[in-house]
């Protein structure tokens, strides 16, 4: 079953809310900005309220079933976080306000960044960034300032393994860098051949994914790092999976230069539409006067116990800059607040540590039934092959589909790209014995089925209100849109 | 498996490019085994006309459903013409990788470059030996 468009809904002159009278005084808007053909639509209050909660239940989401969608932590956000983000004292703070009337607030940062900087091993750390992606770049610009300062100009290239996140090499590019591939070695670690024939004198440094998007903890970190520190590079770890190693590796203290967080993974802030997504840097000293800001400081000590310190905004001294307006995505810094502080340096641990062995649980039980190309302990996530070498024309994709029918979202599909037919499945720690066991005898009816009935497969899903998208058309055809566009609008 | 179309008369790099010499000019595509894996291709950024490329260099992108992927220079060469009906219909590159696939024209500014590329033999095995 299909919902009309809000716009199909409409009835001229119907309405859904009443507008207060006015009580300010009125200004005329411009003549030239009036128009008389408003194109909305004109529905009532009910009309609304059923026409979004019916697509909302169309949706799938960790509230609704399993989402084991790699690379993305879709683990459960709990509603504890919401509650404390919506205290009237941070949900309705203006970002223009006095410093001293926003004192709770600049505390809640401060802390978060001290927790961030304790949880990682690093020595300060910035919430400014709005996202993954914002982390990543303001991480590189970081590194591209510190040689530039040095006058160490010629180090145009940063090294990205094979197994990095997507975005990785586009961060590089995007900071004018130029991104130079390393091949895996037969375990899925950095080829240290191909790494050591790669550093030389034009290295500003390395971007590494730990764990990588097979899953794995690289098995040679320290080697890699001096490797690169060895040259004059520096050390930026992609921490999007720090949800694999909270309390148990502190990538600071490995040799790490910089590192970002993604709040909405780690952290269990919303992602996935209901983000904002929130992305803080972390580094050691030698990158720690170029962090963007502006940052949390204590600007007064507290005279004594009974008593608060003052804290302020300030801009490091050779900041980067800003990364957004106003001081990062703060609803994000209240939720992330919430879940540190809920579970304690313990739970953070079990966190991690539950996530692992969650990962590995379905690594092992499904290994029987599809290949995992790199088949050793895993960390929070693994990779599989979605084919099947006596099954012709059955694709990681139709298993995707497929699952949809049976309530579990797909898993990450044909990335990362040195797998063939890639399925990349991380469960989170958040799930129990019996959801995984559900997904392991769900995906071993589907490689059933992929012998006895593969169409099922090929035209799945059965169960969504439409059935397979047509992704070419959706990537050919970019200009939707239901009705004529007005004139205005072209 | 191995299942692949790789006409004898081509050379091929492992990024999955193919190359035709027609004496000083060279022909470059991708393979049929690139485009199965890539699946339906949306997209194709083609070079300017005139622009020069060194062997191992980007010099295009193929996007498909699944992935977008950079096309490099199988050899050092200027561009002397693209295949501009990719940008309408980049679907012909799976339907004839090969034939009315073609990307681009180089003129060949070392033909040397091509000597170390892999022949249709040891490309198909390659192809193979990622199907594990």
């Amino acid at each position: 079953m299909t919902e009309p468009l809000i716009y199909e809904l409409s009835a001229a002159g119907r309405r859904g809310a009443l507008l207060p009278a006015i009580d300010v005084p009125e200004t005329a808007l411009p003549a030239e900005l009036l128009r008389d053909d408003l194109d909305l639509p004109e529905v009532s209050e009910m009309q609304v309220i059923r026409h979004f909660v019916k697509l909302s239940q169309m949706n799938h989401a960790i509230d609704k079933g399993f989402y084991p969608l790699g690379s993305c932590t879709m683990k459960y956000n709990p509603k504890f976080n919401e509650d404390m983000a919506r205290l009237p004292g941070f949900a309705l703070l203006h970002p223009l306000q006095d410093q001293d009337s926003v004192q709770g607030a600049l505390a809640l940062m401060y802390t978060l960044q001290t927790w961030l900087a304790e949880i990682s091993g690093f020595k300060a750390v910035s919430l400014a960034p709005a996202a993954g992606a914002q982390g990543e770049f303001s991480g590189i610009l970081m590194i591209r300032k510190y040689h530039q300062e040095r006058g160490d100009t010629k180090r145009t290239k940063i090294l990205v393994p094979n197994s990095a996140h997507g975005t990785n090499p586009a961060t590089v590019t995007m900071a004018g860098f130029q991104a130079v591939e390393l091949p895996s070695d037969a375990n899925g670690d950095v080829d240290l051949a191909a790494l050591r024939a790669a550093c030389d004198d034009t290295v500003a440094g390395m971007m590494i994914t730990v764990p990588s998007t097979l899953g794995l903890f690289e098995g040679h970190i320290l080697d890699v790092i001096r490797a690169v520190h060895d040259c004059g590079g520096l050390m930026y770890m992609d921490g999007a999976n720090m949800n694999a190693l909270m309390g148990i590796v502190k990538p600071g203290e490995l040799g790490f230069d910089v590192m970002h967080y993604n709040l909405h993974k780690t952290f269990s802030t919303p992602h996935g539409g209901g983000g904002p997504g929130s992305g803080p840097v972390a580094v050691g000293d030698k990158l720690k006067p170029y962090l963007p800001g502006p940052v949390v400081e204590i600007v007064e000590p507290a005279s004594d116990e009974d008593d608060a310190p003052l804290y302020g905004l300030r801009m490091p001294e050779k900041s980067i800059g800003r990364m957004k307006a106003f001081y990062g995505n703060f609803g994000m810094h209240v939720r992330a607040y919430a879940y540190i502080r809920i579970h304690g340096a313990d739970g953070l641990y079990n966190v991690s540590r539950h996530a692992v062995l969650n990962a590995n649980y379905l690594r092992v039980k499904l290994r029987d039934t599809y290949r995992v190309p790199y088949d050793r302990i895993c960390a929070h996530e693994f990779v599989v092959e979605g084919h099947f070498p006596d099954v012709e024309n059955v694709h990681a994709l139709d298993i995707s589909k497929r699952l949809i029918d049976f309530g579990v979202h797909p898993p990450t599909n044909y990335f990362p790209l040195i797998v063939p037919e890639a399925l990349m499945i991380e469960p989170t720690e958040t799930e129990d014995k019996a959801t995984l066991d559900n997904f392991v005898e769900v995906m071993k009816t589907i490689a059933a089925e992929a012998r006895e009935h593969p169409d099922r497969l090929r035209s799945a899903p059965h169960t969504t209100p439409v059935s397979r998208l047509d992704e070419v058309r959706a990537a050919k055809q970019l200009v939707l849109c239901c009705r004529p566009i007005p004139e205005w609008a072209e | 498996m191995g299942s692949w179309n790789t006409p004898a008369e081509l050379k091929y790099t492992k990024n999955d490019e193919w190359l035709r010499i027609e004496g000083a000019i060279g022909i470059i595509g991708i393979s049929d085994y690139a485009q199965d894996q890539l699946n339906d291709i949306v997209f194709v950024e083609l070079p300017e006309v005139g622009a020069t490329f060194q062997k191992g260099q980007s010099f295009g992108v193929v996007e498909s459903v699944k992935a977008a992927s950079d096309i490099y220079a199988p050899v050092s060469g200027k561009v002397i013409e693209v295949n501009t009906a990719l940008e309408d219909e980049p679907e012909v590159i799976n339907a004839d990788p090969y034939g009315k696939g073609w990307i681009v024209k180089f003129e060949l500014s070392n033909p040397v470059d091509a000597d170390d590329l892999l022949d249709a033999a040891a490309y198909a095995a390659y192809c193979d030996s990622r199907q594990s």
